[in-house]
C-alpha cells in the first residue's frame, strides 16, 4: 500500500548522501510520514513538492533533527547520512547540525552585525584566527552572491537588510560552516520575484559543491531548479524521479493532477 | 433618523477623547504636584544644608545636623547587592522555564514564581529578621568571612561581626523580593521571540546555552533591561522589609557590608513620627527628594543604556 513508484534513475556516477529506510514520523499520535523510502544523491538539488500539510517540511526537518527541540517528535525507522544512521541516540546533534545546514521560510538574521551572522557559526565548530576568519567570512558572502552589497557595511546590523539579503545572508551563514547538505524550506516564500530570481540563480551554483534538498510550492521553481523531485500528498512520498520526467510524464495520475494545477 | 445617530456617537466619542486625556493629563499633575511639594517641603534644609547634604554623614536630631550620605549610600548599596544576586538568578530560572523545563513542569513553577512576588512586604521583613537572619549570621556571614574575606579588595567587604542584620542582609531579602519581577519578565520576553530564529541558531549547530546567550538574549534585550530596571525600582523604594533587617545604623564608619546602616525608605518610615523640629521634617523630606531623583536617574540611564545598545547593533542609523 505504501509502495513507492520510481521512475528510472541513471545509476551513472550518482552517489547516495542520505537516504530513508522505513521511515515514519509522528506528532505526539498524528502519524505525519508513512513509511518514507527515499534516497537523496550528492551534489543534486532535490525538491519536495506537494499540497500544504503534506510532510513535505517535516521530511526536511528530520535531515538535521530539528524536531529534536520538541518533546513530542519522533522519528522511527532509519535515516543514513553517508551510511550513519543519524536516528541513533549516540549521534552528537551539534556536529551533526554543522555537517546539515538549514535555511528557513522567512530571513532570520541573528541580532548581530553581518560580520558576526557569519562568524558565529564557524566560531562554534572551528578555531580560526582573526585573518582566517576574515577569509572565511568573505568566502561565505561571495558564494552567497551578497560580498559586493555587503562589503563596506560588515559591522552593521543584519536586520539592517532588506528581504532578500537577508535571505542570502542566512544562505552565506549556512555554507559558512561548509556543511555537506543544504536544506532549504521554502526559501523564497516571503521574497520578491527579483530576490526569488537571485536566490534560485544561487542554488544553481552552489550545487557544484553541495546537496540541496528544497521544499517548495512553487512547481516552476522546482522545474527549473532541480535535478529531483519528489511529489508527497498526506505524509506518503507518491512518486520520486528525476524532475523532467516528473514534470514532463509523471506515472501516477495524482502527481499529474497536482502538477498541472487541477488542485492543491 | 440618520442625523440624531450621527451626532449621538460623535458626541460620544467626543466624552470618551476628552476623559481619557483627562487621565493621561492627571497623572502629569499629579507627578508634578508631588515633585513641586517635596521641594517645597525640602527648601528649609536645602537652605540650611546646601548641596553638602549628599555627601554628609552626620544625622543628628537633638543638634539638627543632618547629611544624607548614611541613607543614600544604604539604599545604593542594598539595591546593587539585590541586582548582582537577582539578575543571574532571574536569568537562570526564565532559561530553565522556556528552554530546558519539561512541559509538565513549567506550569507549576511558573505559577510559584508569581505567587512569590505576591507576598506583601511586611512578611518578607518578619520572616527575614526571625528566620532569615540569625541563619544567615551563624552559617552563612561566617563562611562568607573566611572564603571571600580574604579576597583582596573585596574582602573588606565580608569582615566585621557577622550579626544577621546588617546591608548585606537587607540586600539579600531584597534579591529575593524581586526576583520574581525580573524573571517573570525575562521568561515572558524569552518566550516572544520567534522560533524560527530560535531554530536558525540550533541549525547552524549552537548548543542551548549559546542560542539563548548569543541569539535569545540580544534579541529580548529591550524587555530584559525593562524587567531589571523594575526590579531596580521595586529594591530602591522597598520600606517595610529593609526596615526589619537593615540594623537602622545612622553610622558609616567601616566598609564592612555586614555593618548596619540605613536606607531612605527605612530612616524615612521610622523617623517621621519622631520628627519634631522643622529642620528634621525637611531633611526627611528632603531625603525622600533625594530617592525621587536615584529613581528618575536610574529610568534616564537606562534609556541611555538602551540607546546605546541600540546602535551598537546598528539597527537604527
Amino acid at each position: 500500500m505504501n509502495e513507492t513508484m520510481t521512475n528510472d534513475l541513471p545509476a551513472a556516477a550518482l552517489t547516495t548522501q542520505i537516504s530513508f529506510r522505513n521511515f515514519n514520523f509522528y506528532y505526539g499520535k498524528y502519524h505525519a510520514l508513512k513509511t518514507i523510502n527515499l534516497d537523496i544523491f550528492r551534489t543534486q538539488v532535490t525538491a519536495f513538492i506537494g499540497p500544504s500539510g503534506c510532510g513535505k517540511s517535516t521530511l526536511l526537518r528530520t535531515m538535521n533533527r530539528m524536531y529534536d527541540l520538541y518533546p513530542d517528535q519522533r522519528a522511527e525507522g532509519s535515516l543514513l547520512l553517508d551510511g550513519m544512521d543519524i536516528l541513533d541516540k549516540s549521534v552528537d546533534i551539534n556536529l551533526l547540525r554543522a555537517r546539515v545546514g538549514m535555511v528557513f521560510q522567512k530571513p532570520t538574521p541573528f541580532p548581530m552585525s553581518i560580520y558576526d551572522n557569519i562568524a558565529f557559526g564557524v566560531n562554534l565548530q572551528e578555531r580560526l584566527s582573526r585573518g582566517q576568519m576574515e577569509d572565511r567570512v568573505e568566502w561565505a558572502l561571495k558564494k552567497a552572491a551578497l560580498w559586493d552589497e555587503v562589503k563596506n557595511i560588515l559591522n552593521q546590523s543584519g536586520m539592517s537588510l532588506s528581504g532578500g539579503q537577508q535571505q542570502r545572508l542566512c544562505i552565506a551563514r549556512g555554507i559558512a560552516v561548509k556543511p555537506e547538505v543544504l536544506l532549504l524550506d521554502e526559501p523564497t516564500s516571503a521574497l520578491d520575484p527579483i530576490s526569488t530570481m537571485r536566490i534560485e540563480e544561487l542554488i544553481a551554483e552552489l550545487k557544484a559543491e553541495f546537496t540541496i534538498v528544497i521544499v517548495t510550492h512553487n512547481m516552476q521553481q522546482a522545474a527549473r531548479r532541480s535535478d529531483y523531485t519528489a511529489y508527497m500528498y498526506l505524509g506518503e512520498l507518491v512518486e520520486y524521479g528525476v524532475t523532467d520526467q516528473i514534470f514532463i510524464k509523471p506515472q501516477k495520475k495524482q502527481t499529474e493532477d497536482y502538477i498541472t494545477g487541477r488542485f492543491g | 433618523m440618520a442625523d440624531s445617530t450621527k451626532r449621538k456617537t460623535s458626541l460620544g466619542d467626543w466624552v470618551f477623547f476628552n476623559l481619557t486625556r483627562l487621565f493621561a493629563l492627571l497623572t502629569l499633575l499629579i507627578l508634578l504636584g508631588i515633585l513641586s511639594s517635596l521641594v517645597y517641603g525640602a527648601l528649609p534644609s536645602i537652605e540650611k544644608f546646601g548641596m553638602s547634604f549628599l555627601w554628609t554623614r552626620g544625622w543628628n536630631p537633638p543638634m539638627e545636623e543632618f547629611g544624607g550620605l548614611v541613607h543614600i549610600y544604604g539604599t545604593l548599596v542594598t539595591s546593587l547587592i539585590a541586582l548582582i544576586i537577582a539578575v543571574p538568578v532571574s536569568f537562570g530560572i526564565a532559561l530553565f522555564l522556556t528552554e530546558l523545563s519539561p512541559a509538565w513542569l513549567r506550569r507549576p513553577l511558573g505559577v510559584a514564581i508569581e505567587l512569590l512576588a505576591g507576598i506583601p512586604s511586611i512578611v518578607y521583613g518578619m520572616w527575614g529578621l526571625l528566620v532569615f537572619a540569625p541563619l544567615f549570621g551563624q552559617y552563612i556571614q561566617p563562611f562568607l568571612a573566611a572564603t571571600l574575606g580574604h579576597v583582596p579588595f573585596v574582602g573588606r567587604l565580608f569582615q566585621g561581626a557577622p550579626m544577621g542584620i546588617g546591608l548585606l542582609s537587607a540586600g539579600v531579602i531584597l534579591s529575593i523580593m524581586i526576583i520574581p519581577f525580573i524573571a517573570s519578565v525575562m521568561r515572558d520576553v524569552f518566550e516572544v521571540t520567534p522560533a524560527i530564529l530560535k531554530e536558525s541558531a540550533y541549525a547552524v549547530g549552537a548548543t542551548t546555552w549559546e542560542v539563548v546567550w548569543n541569539v535569545v538574549l540580544p534579541f529580548t534585550r529591550v524587555g530584559v533591561i525593562g524587567g531589571i530596571m523594575l526590579g531596580l525600582g521595586r529594591a530602591l523604594g522597598e520600606t517595610m522589609a529593609v526596615t526589619f533587617v537593615i540594623g537602622n545604623s545612622d553610622q558609616l564608619d567601616t566598609s564592612s557590608l555586614y555593618a548596619a546602616g540605613n536606607s531612605i525608605a527605612s530612616a524615612l518610615a521610622n523617623e517621621f513620627t519622631e520628627a519634631v523640629s522643622p529642620v528634621h521634617t525637611s531633611a526627611l523630606i528632603e531625603l525622600g527628594l533625594v530617592l525621587f531623583l536615584i529613581t528618575f536617574v536610574v529610568l534616564v540611564f537606562s534609556k541611555l543604556l538602551l540607546m546605546q545598545l541600540a546602535k551598537q547593533a546598528g539597527k537604527r542609523t
